[in-house]
Order: C-alpha cells, then sequence, then structure tokens
C-alpha cells in the first residue's frame, strides 16, 4: 500500500519511492522495472503521474528508457550510489532538526546516536 | 489537439432556477478529471447535458468537436447517480443489453471483470445489495471502448476495498486517449488517480487545476483545499 503525504505533489513522492526501491535493491541496476501501467496499479495513482515520476527519475539517470522494451534501472551503479548518499544525508539532516528542537546540539546528538546504536544492536 | 470536451457559455435552467450559469470548460483527451463540488453546485446537471439526456437553456456543448447527438453517445459512456437496470434483469440480460446497444461494447472484458468482483452472471439485479448493483454498473459503463465516460459519483455506495477495486478499474482499463470525467464530493480516496481537479460552485467553474500543481502551489491536498474553498 503505497501512501501519500497531503503536502507535496504526487510525483515527487512517488519518484521518492522509487528511488528508495532502487536504493534497497528491490529493483536491481540493469533491472526491467515494470511497465507504468502497472506501477501505477501497485501504487494506485494515475498513470500519467506515474510517468512523470519516471520522467524525473530519467532525468536523473536513475532510470534509462530502451526502445521498444520498456523502463529500466540504470546500470551504473555509481549514480544509485549517489543518491543513497543524498537520501543519507537528507535522513541526517532530518533527524538532527528534530534534535536541534528538543535543544539537543549536533556533538551531544552524535554521542546519543552511538550509545543509541550500541544498546539497539548489543 | 481538439478536446474532447467543449463548453462554452454553457447554461441550464430548471424553471426559473439557474443551475449552470456560463460554464467556459476545454478537456482535452487522455485525462482523468475530478468533478468536484458541494452538494447542488451542478456536477450531475454538467453530466446529464454531456450525456445528451438534458438540453442546453443556452450556450455551446461539444464533444470530440461534436454537437451533442447519436454521434456523442456512441462515444460517451455514461454511469448516472442511480441505476437504470431492470430489478427483475440477469446479469446476463444486462451484458446482453449493453451488447445490443453498443458496438463499443467488450462484453469480454466485463466478464473477466466480474469474475475478479466475485458475482455471479445469472443473479438478478433485485437479489444484488446496493453496493453490488452500483460495481455492476460501473463493470458495464467501464467495458465500453468510449473515448468519454462520465461518471457520476461512481464511489459513494461501497464499501472502502470496493473503493480500490473500483479505482484501479478506472486506472487499468481506460486508453490512453480516453478521457474519464468524475463526479464526487469523496476527495480524498480518489486524489491521487486524478490528472486534473474542476471545483464547480454555484453552476460556475471556480478552478481548473493539474492536481500535482494545486499541490505544489499549495502545499496542501485537494481534499483540503476543497474543504477551505467551500467552507460552509
Amino acid at each position: 500500500m503505497w501512501v501519500f503525504a497531503s503536502d507535496r505533489p504526487i510525483y515527487l513522492q512517488i519518484v521518492d519511492r522509487l528511488t528508495l526501491d532502487i536504493i534497497r535493491g528491490r529493483y536491481k541496476p540493469g533491472e526491467r522495472l515494470p511497465s507504468v501501467r502497472d506501477l501505477a496499479v501497485e501504487a494506485a495513482v494515475n498513470p500519467n503521474t506515474m510517468q512523470r515520476a519516471l520522467a524525473e527519475m530519467e532525468q536523473k539517470g536513475l532510470v534509462e528508457t530502451q526502445r521498444n522494451s520498456g523502463k529500466f534501472v540504470t546500470s551504473q551503479e555509481a549514480i544509485i550510489e549517489g543518491e543513497k548518499q543524498k537520501a543519507g544525508a537528507q535522513a541526517i539532516e532530518e533527524c538532527l532538526a528534530k534534535l536541534r528542537a528538543l535543544g539537543v546540539d549536533a556533538e551531544q546528538a552524535i554521542t546519543w546516536i552511538k550509545e543509541n546504536n550500541h544498546a539497539t544492536h548489543s | 489537439m481538439q478536446p474532447i470536451l467543449e463548453c462554452r457559455g454553457l447554461t441550464k435552467f430548471y424553471g426559473g432556477m439557474p443551475a449552470l450559469t456560463g460554464v467556459n470548460l476545454q478537456i482535452p483527451k487522455g485525462r482523468i478529471v475530478g468533478l468536484l463540488g458541494p452538494n447542488g453546485s451542478g456536477k450531475t446537471t454538467l453530466l446529464k447535458l454531456c450525456a445528451g439526456l438534458l438540453t442546453p437553456t443556452g450556450g455551446q456543448l461539444l464533444i470530440d468537436g461534436r454537437e451533442i447527438g447519436v454521434e456523442t453517445k456512441a462515444v460517451v459512456s455514461y454511469l448516472p447517480d442511480s441505476t437504470y437496470l431492470s430489478s427483475w434483469m440477469r446479469i446476463q440480460d444486462c451484458l446482453d443489453y449493453f451488447a445490443d446497444f453498443y458496438a463499443d461494447f467488450d462484453r469480454r472484458r466485463a466478464e473477466g471483470m466480474l469474475e475478479l468482483l466475485q458475482i455471479p452472471a445469472n443473479a438478478r439485479m433485485r437479489t444484488l445489495s446496493k453496493g453490488t448493483k452500483e460495481k455492476v454498473q460501473l463493470v458495464l459503463v467501464m467495458s465500453r471502448r468510449a473515448k468519454l465516460y462520465l461518471l457520476d459519483e461512481p464511489i459513494a455506495g461501497v464499501d472502502p476495498a470496493a473503493r480500490d477495486f473500483i479505482l484501479n478499474t478506472i486506472i487499468s482499463n481506460y486508453s490512453e486517449d480516453a478521457t474519464v470525467l468524475i463526479s464526487t464530493h469523496l476527495i480524498a480516496d480518489i486524489e491521487k488517480v486524478l490528472d486534473d481537479c474542476i471545483f464547480i460552485s454555484h453552476g460556475q467553474i471556480a478552478r481548473y487545476d493539474a492536481v500535482d500543481d494545486l499541490r505544489a502551489q499549495t502545499g496542501k491536498s485537494v481534499d483540503e483545499v476543497f474543504r477551505e474553498v467551500f467552507r460552509c
């Protein structure tokens, strides 16, 4: 089930979700993506919206169109790695913003993260 | 490209009561469009005019470049807000009925969808629940290979799971150059399948936007914008 937030365009949220799917390896480098229509049905969105999201991903180099045979995940792993780092940086920024709101500075945040990470893994 | 639906100064009065006053509208091919408005804003009137069930009091209405008539009815598939299938009919009879009436009716597609919904083709209409009747009606309407689908409140009477099925049916069955015009006030359920939304208020078009443009502009969902615009 795909859930969409109300404050942003849907196609951008689809881009985020599919990018995450690629980073996580649900769709592997060089793998053929399902058709626009199938993806639209899966996400329960309009096919034009899905098409627009995929066009956006093509601009970023994450997706390639091959004539007559559909859309593929890029086989350039560096691009995927780049997206992974961007997504990571964004997650860190969001986390730090929340901690700042609690009055926790970056230094202390790092200590907490280390402790917490330790606690959850031991 | 020629719009599939075009209104110029379209006006409809019921006696002295205005229902639509000077509607100007151009809807292109290949879009899923929500016709959104509060009760009594003119949604059903607009759809009935397009279906040829009402005649305009004034102005012009063109579908695929033609005045409303036999040719436009052949390319328009209309789901009314109440059923017109007789209660004695079996679903089989309804399929025959549509096959007789409409050259573009794809019987196999209808049978396939009924099977997915586990609705037996030999059941009589009167034995079906309200929601199931609505599903049958929608299956029939969406099984035509029409250029313009007019759906008047297609999801109002069915449960949320069936709503998803109906929306899926709409997404997966319309062909790329067909346009679907859906009237509803259940916006939250439907907005992710829409390309565009038309807000109609007191018989006039209040706004007409691409859904994602509206979200980008306002930072809000169509549902939230609707609640603000039409706050009581």
